[in-house]
This record gives structure tokens, C-alpha cells and sequence, in this order.
């Protein structure tokens, strides 16, 4: 696969295998530091930190001050003077605090001194409905920051690409932006040991089909897979891509997946109007993959609502799998 | 970079002269003199070449101001940082930028230092620890103390010099950076150029305290008001808080009062203050006229002395001017160039 050095490998669950990641990077390169919100001591709001401090000490693993602008302006600052931070919001949805130092600062800096210097930061955002957390701590906002020009936006959606795209991450000279659902981090799955990389902007072939093709992001990879699981029975054979990367979007892999199977499913948990979705269909829309559909595509995302509190009507915000496989299909046999 | 004077090398001694003249050695001080008369020309041929059409956008233009971009640089080296602002042609030249590649990057050309991407509101020289401009108010804040956190992190002895003005000061940037350079005793001087207006907005209409450097007082550092426009007053000010941050002792705010002399920017009407104001400062205050008359009452230069550096500084600016014309333009091929590294 991806991985350059690949040993034996392990179960681990996601929040792990970013820590294990974020540890490695700091054995390996004492640029690399982390901050945020009660990632020291507590160990960050979702356990992913953990013990961290314990091993790095404190200059390492810095709790910050509930100052979410001026914290990642901070991380540019460092970044752009040499250092290699790693910063986490606590919740994805208190970025919105930081926009102007993501979207002015970070995102346009190297641009803006005409290559002068680079911002080597990577952001971590725990994102996603799920957990009961209503409105402001429940948001898939990556869309937001998929239309910058100068940030790299990463959705790893199992423990292996967790590991390996933060890794490629710390490496990579430009900022990077990782959204990491909340309902994932308990997920496990095999992870190698040891140091590997997996790409940014290559998206994943989970499972091939000849009838459909879903590209999914993040948790919604694994529904459309379990959709994908109960289409088989009925005879649908799909295709589901995990995109992995939103910027910059491997529109290769999506083309000629679409031109294979001749139609088009998104499934992701952002509000569909205006999210990754439509840029994809516009993508496709554009693309010789466009003479190939048989029917028109189809976007399944969040509901144009704010994240509800009462679990019924938060489960009926973001696509689930009886809703993936209907409208799958609705769409194979034409009952749309 | 820093000269410190050998004993005796002020013509007067004794405690009695002011910082300067105690501090740095004769050339030092007229090469001080001679980065007001830069920047002043700067601007000034900015200006025209804007009025002439050579550039275009908008620019905000810092004259009146150069005795705060001068004294607060006066004892840095290159590898000591600085984050400016929206006006900070003057910074830029006082760190040590040259004026040609300034003027280039203003005509939109290869040759800038932003290969003319950034243009006025993003004008930088990384070379000499110059960070950047920014179009933000109050953007430069915490990317200044992260930039103090990398000094801090790889002990590397050097400072970081924050400008902003009296408008950063209500950003919530400004309090948060603050309060974060504090905790963790980074080596960081924040310097408010107060002008006394955030474009229109006085500051005793848009602020509650009467002064800015009122303000550290909620962060725990000191906060030191001086006249902007004395050069001397403000390189004493930014020594003290350059020895505190250098000791580990952590962060220091500096206030210079000041004046800005042009508008906002090119689409000021000058409607919030009156001519009178504006021409007691340009008549009673102007920085250079003070600096000039000190260094002569000091014997560190004379009449003769002062039309030289003018004449050669004029020749600068118009050489530079010249540069930027002759450079060649961006080709629309390269748009894209510097959105992201180039990896091999």
C-alpha cells in the first residue's frame, strides 16, 4: 500500500493511532510540538493526547489558554519560524474563533510573501455529530475550510490513514487541516508500527463495484460500506471510494471510478447544500465521466438544520445506512 | 549590529544626554537620521507614483511616524523579528529592507519581495527579520508570540517586536496574544504606534482606557508610554524591554504617541480632524525636525552633514523608483506559483 516502511501491525483504536502518530513524530523530530486545550494533564477532551505529557513534559504538550485565534496564530507564528506545531481544537466548531488566523494568516502567508516562507502547521479539528452535543459542538465544517487555496484538508476515516495522513501531515511544508469525526476515535483497526506515511490528496478504493460508485467522507466511508454490504444481497454491486483528502481532491480516482460504473452517489455529513458533495458532482459534471451516467447523481448529506440535541431528530440530520442504501437504491433501479 | 558607544564618543558626556547619545556610537545615530529621511522619501515617492498611476490599490502611508519605526529597530539585528502592519513601509525600511525591491513589489513586479503578490499590506523582507505586513488588524498579534515561542523553544537569544496600532488594541487577538506572551514569559515587545486614530475613530472614542499601554496592567508586564516622535525616548524604552526579554523576564508593552500626517489610506477625506491639529503636529512635532536639531546640538552632525545624507538618500529613492519600473511584470503563467511549496 501507501505505508514507505510498513512492520508487523496491531489493533489500535483512531484516537490511538493519532497519538502513537503524534508521539513518533516528536521521538523523531524535536521541532514538532503539540497545543491546545487540556491536552496536557486531562489529555484532551476525547482522550487523544492521553499521556502524552507524562512523556514529553510540558513544553511539549502545552496546555493553552481558552484563546482558540490566539492559540492557533501561535502555532503560525511558530511554524512560520522554524517550529513544527501540532494544534488541536477541542471541538471542531470552536475553530470558527480561529478563522481569521486559518484563513488569512495561515492559508495565504506563503502566498502573500511571494514564497518567502512556508507555514508548516497541522490543526486537528474533532468533528461530527453523534454524541449528543446539539449544535455548536457537533458540526462537519470542513467544507469551510475546503475552499481556501493554500490549507491541505484531510478526513482520515479509519485508525491506519489516522496514523499515517497525520504523519504525512507533520512532513508536509504547507498547513494541514485534519477533521477527525468524534464517533470514530473508539473505532480500532489494524495499525502498522512503527514509522509510515499515507498520502495526502489520494483517495481510497474501500470496495470495487460495477453499479454505483459512493464517494464518501469519514464516518460516512464506513456507513456506505455497511450500506454496501446489504446492496450486495440485493444483487447492487457498489463501488465506495473513501476520499480522504478534500483539498486537493484526487479527481482521477473519482472519474474513472464514475466512468466504470456509469453513477454517482456523495455521502457526507456536512450540510449538503454548498459541501463536498456539490464539488464533486460539479467536478464529475465537468469531466469526460459526464457522458457516462446513466442517472443523475445524487448527494446525500446533512440536513439544511443546525445539529439537534434529542437523539431521534439528531440521527435524522446526517445520512445513516438504511438512508444510503434506499437512496443507492432508488438510483440502480431507476425508481428515482 | 547593536554599536554600543566606546566611553567618550559623544562629544558632550554624562548623564545628562539622553539614551542615545549614551548608547550607540555617532554613526549609528546618523544612520538613524538617515532611515527617517528614507522612510520619509519612501512614502513620499510612494505617493507620487500612486498619483502618477504606476501603482495601483491603495496604500497607507506612515509619515509622521519614523521615529517610533527607527528607535524601536535601532537595536536589533536581522535575526531579531518583527511583525508589522498595514503601515509599515517605515518598519520595513528600519529593519533593513532596500527601498528598490520595496518599490519594485509596490509596481507589481518579479522583482518585489512579494514577486509582487502581497504588494503595500503584505510587504516583507524575511532576510532581515521582517515577518510581514498584514492587512488584518491585529493579525500580526499571535503570530508575533508564536514567532517569540520558536526564540524561546531553540534558545535562541533573539526578541520579537510586535507593531500594531491603536485600532488592534480592541481585537480580541490583541488580549489573547497578550495574555499568552505573559504566561509563558516569551521574548516579545508589543509596540502600539498610537496615532491617535483607527482610520476615522479617535482612540478616546473607541477605547475605555485613556492610554494603551493601560492596558498590560491585566496582562502582568510593564507598560510604558513614550513620545513617538523622540527617537531617543523610544529607543530607551524598546532597550529596557529588549534586556527584560532577552533575561526571560517575559513581555513588555510599549506605547508611542504619535501622528499620522496623511489619511487613513487614499480614500480618507480627512473629516475627523481638523487642519489645525494636523499642522501642530507636522510644525511643532515632526519627528525628523527633532531628531535633526538634537544630533546637531550634540555635534553628531552638522548642516553640511545633514543635505549630504538627504542628497544621497534622494538619489536611493529615485534609483529605486527607476528599478521598479524596469522590472519585469509577473507572467500570468505563475498565478498559481507559491499557493503551496514546490516539493521535489
Amino acid at each position: 500500500m501507501d505505508a514507505q516502511v510498513e512492520t508487523a501491525t496491531r489493533e489500535l483504536s483512531y484516537a490511538q493511532a493519532i497519538q502513537e502518530a503524534m508521539a513518533i513524530a516528536m521521538e523523531r523530530d524535536e521541532r514538532v510540538f503539540l497545543m491546545g486545550e487540556d491536552i496536557g494533564v486531562y489529555g484532551g477532551a476525547f482522550q487523544v493526547t492521553g499521556d502524552l505529557v507524562e512523556r514529553f513534559g510540558t513544553d511539549r504538550v502545552m496546555d493553552t489558554p481558552i484563546s482558540e485565534l490566539g492559540g492557533a496564530g501561535v502555532a503560525v507564528g511558530a511554524a512560520v519560524t522554524g517550529m513544527r506545531p501540532i494544534f488541536e481544537f477541542q471541538f471542531s466548531d470552536f475553530a470558527t474563533l480561529a478563522m481569521e488566523q486559518i484563513v488569512n494568516q495561515a492559508a495565504k502567508m506563503r502566498y502573500m510573501l511571494g514564497g518567502a516562507v512556508s507555514v508548516p502547521v497541522v490543526m486537528r479539528f474533532p468533528a461530527g455529530s453523534g454524541t449528543g452535543a446539539a449544535a455548536q459542538h457537533s458540526q462537519s465544517l470542513e467544507a469551510w475550510l475546503g475552499h481556501v487555496p493554500g490549507l491541505k484538508v484531510i478526513q482520515p476515516a479509519t485508525p491506519h490513514d489516522a496514523k499515517g495522513m497525520l504523519l504525512a501531515a507533520i512532513e508536509d511544508p504547507d498547513p494541514v487541516m485534519i477533521y477527525e469525526h468524534k464517533l470514530l476515535y473508539k473505532m480500532k483497526g489494524e495499525v502498522p508500527e512503527g514509522y509510515y506515511t499515507v498520502p495526502i490528496g489520494k483517495a481510497e478504493v474501500r470496495r470495487e463495484g460495477a453499479d454505483l460508485t459512493i464517494v464518501a467522507t469519514s464516518i460516512m466511508v464506513h456507513k456506505s460500506l455497511d450500506a454496501a454490504k446489504q446492496l450486495a444481497e440485493e444483487g447492487i454491486d457498489v463501488e465506495v471510494i473513501d476520499l480522504r483528502t478534500i483539498r486537493p481532491m484526487d479527481r482521477q480516482t473519482i472519474i474513472e471510478s464514475v466512468c466504470k460504473t456509469s453513477r454517482l452517489m456523495c455521502v457526507y455529513e456536512g450540510v449538503k447544500t454548498l459541501g463536498v458533495g456539490a464539488e464533486i458532482s460539479a467536478m464529475i459534471a465537468e469531466s469526460e465521466a459526464f457522458d457516462y451516467l446513466d442517472a443523475p447523481v445524487v448527494r446525500l448529506g446533512g440536513a439544511e438544520t443546525p445539529i439537534p440535541y434529542n437523539p431521534e431528530l439528531e440521527k435524522a440530520t446526517v445520512p445513516q445506512v438504511d438512508g444510503i442504501v434506499k437512496a443507492a437504491r432508488d438510483l440502480v433501479t431507476g425508481a428515482r | 549590529m547593536s554599536a554600543t558607544a566606546k566611553k567618550g564618543a559623544a562629544k558632550k558626556d554624562g548623564a545628562n544626554q539622553p539614551f542615545i547619545y549614551r548608547h550607540y556610537d555617532q554613526e549609528k545615530l546618523r544612520d538613524a537620521l538617515r532611515k527617517m529621511y528614507l522612510i520619509r522619501q519612501f512614502e513620499e515617492g510612494a505617493e507620487e507614483s500612486y498619483m502618477r498611476g504606476l501603482i495601483h490599490g491603495t496604500m497607507h502611508l506612515s509619515i509622521g511616524q519614523e521615529a517610533s519605526a527607527v528607535g524601536i529597530c535601532l537595536g536589533l539585528s536581522d535575526e531579531d523579528q518583527i511583525t508589522s502592519t498595514h503601515r509599515g513601509h517605515g518598519h520595513c525600511i528600519a529593519k533593513g529592507a532596500d527601498v528598490s525591491r520595496m518599490f519594485a513589489e509596490f509596481f507589481g513586479k518579479t522583482t518585489g519581495y512579494c514577486r509582487g503578490r502581497g504588494g503595500s499590506m503584505h510587504i516583507a523582507d524575511v532576510s532581515t527579520g521582517n515577518l510581514g505586513a498584514n492587512g488584518i488588524v491585529g493579525g500580526g498579534l499571535p503570530i508575533a508570540v508564536g514567532a517569540a515561542l520558536t526564540a524561546k523553544k531553540m534558545k535562541t537569544g533573539n526578541v520579537v517586536v510586535c507593531f500594531f496600532g491603536d485600532g488592534a488594541n480592541n481585537e480580541g487577538a490583541f488580549h489573547e496574544a497578550l495574555n499568552m506572551a505573559a504566561i509563558w514569559k516569551l521574548p516579545v515587545i508589543f509596540v502600539c504606534e498610537n496615532n491617535g486614530y483607527g482610520m476615522s475613530t479617535s482612540v478616546a472614542r473607541a477605547t475605555a482606557v485613556p492610554n494603551i499601554a493601560d492596558r498590560a496592567s491585566a496582562y502582568a508586564m510593564p507598560g510604558v508610554i513614550v513620545d513617538g516622535n523622540v527617537v531617543s525616548d523610544v529607543a530607551e524604552a524598546m532597550h529596557d524591554a529588549t534586556e527584560r526579554a532577552r533575561n526571560g523576564e517575559g513581555p513588555t508593552l510599549i506605547e508611542c504617541k504619535t501622528y499620522r500626517y496623511r489619511g487613513h489610506s487614499k480614500s480618507d477625506r480627512n473629516r475627523y480632524r481638523t487642519k489645525e491639529e494636523i499642522e501642530e503636529w507636522m510644525t511643532e512635532r515632526d519627528p525628523i525636525e527633532a531628531f535633526e536639531s538634537q544630533l546637531m546640538e550634540f555635534g553628531v552632525i552638522d548642516q553640511n552633514g545633514i543635505e549630504e545624507i538627504r542628497e544621497s538618500v534622494r538619489k536611493e529613492i529615485e534609483a529605486g523608483i527607476e528599478f521598479a519600473k524596469e522590472s519585469p511584470m509577473p507572467e500570468v503563467a505563475n498565478l498559481e506559483k507559491y499557493v503551496y511549496t514546490e516539493q521535489a
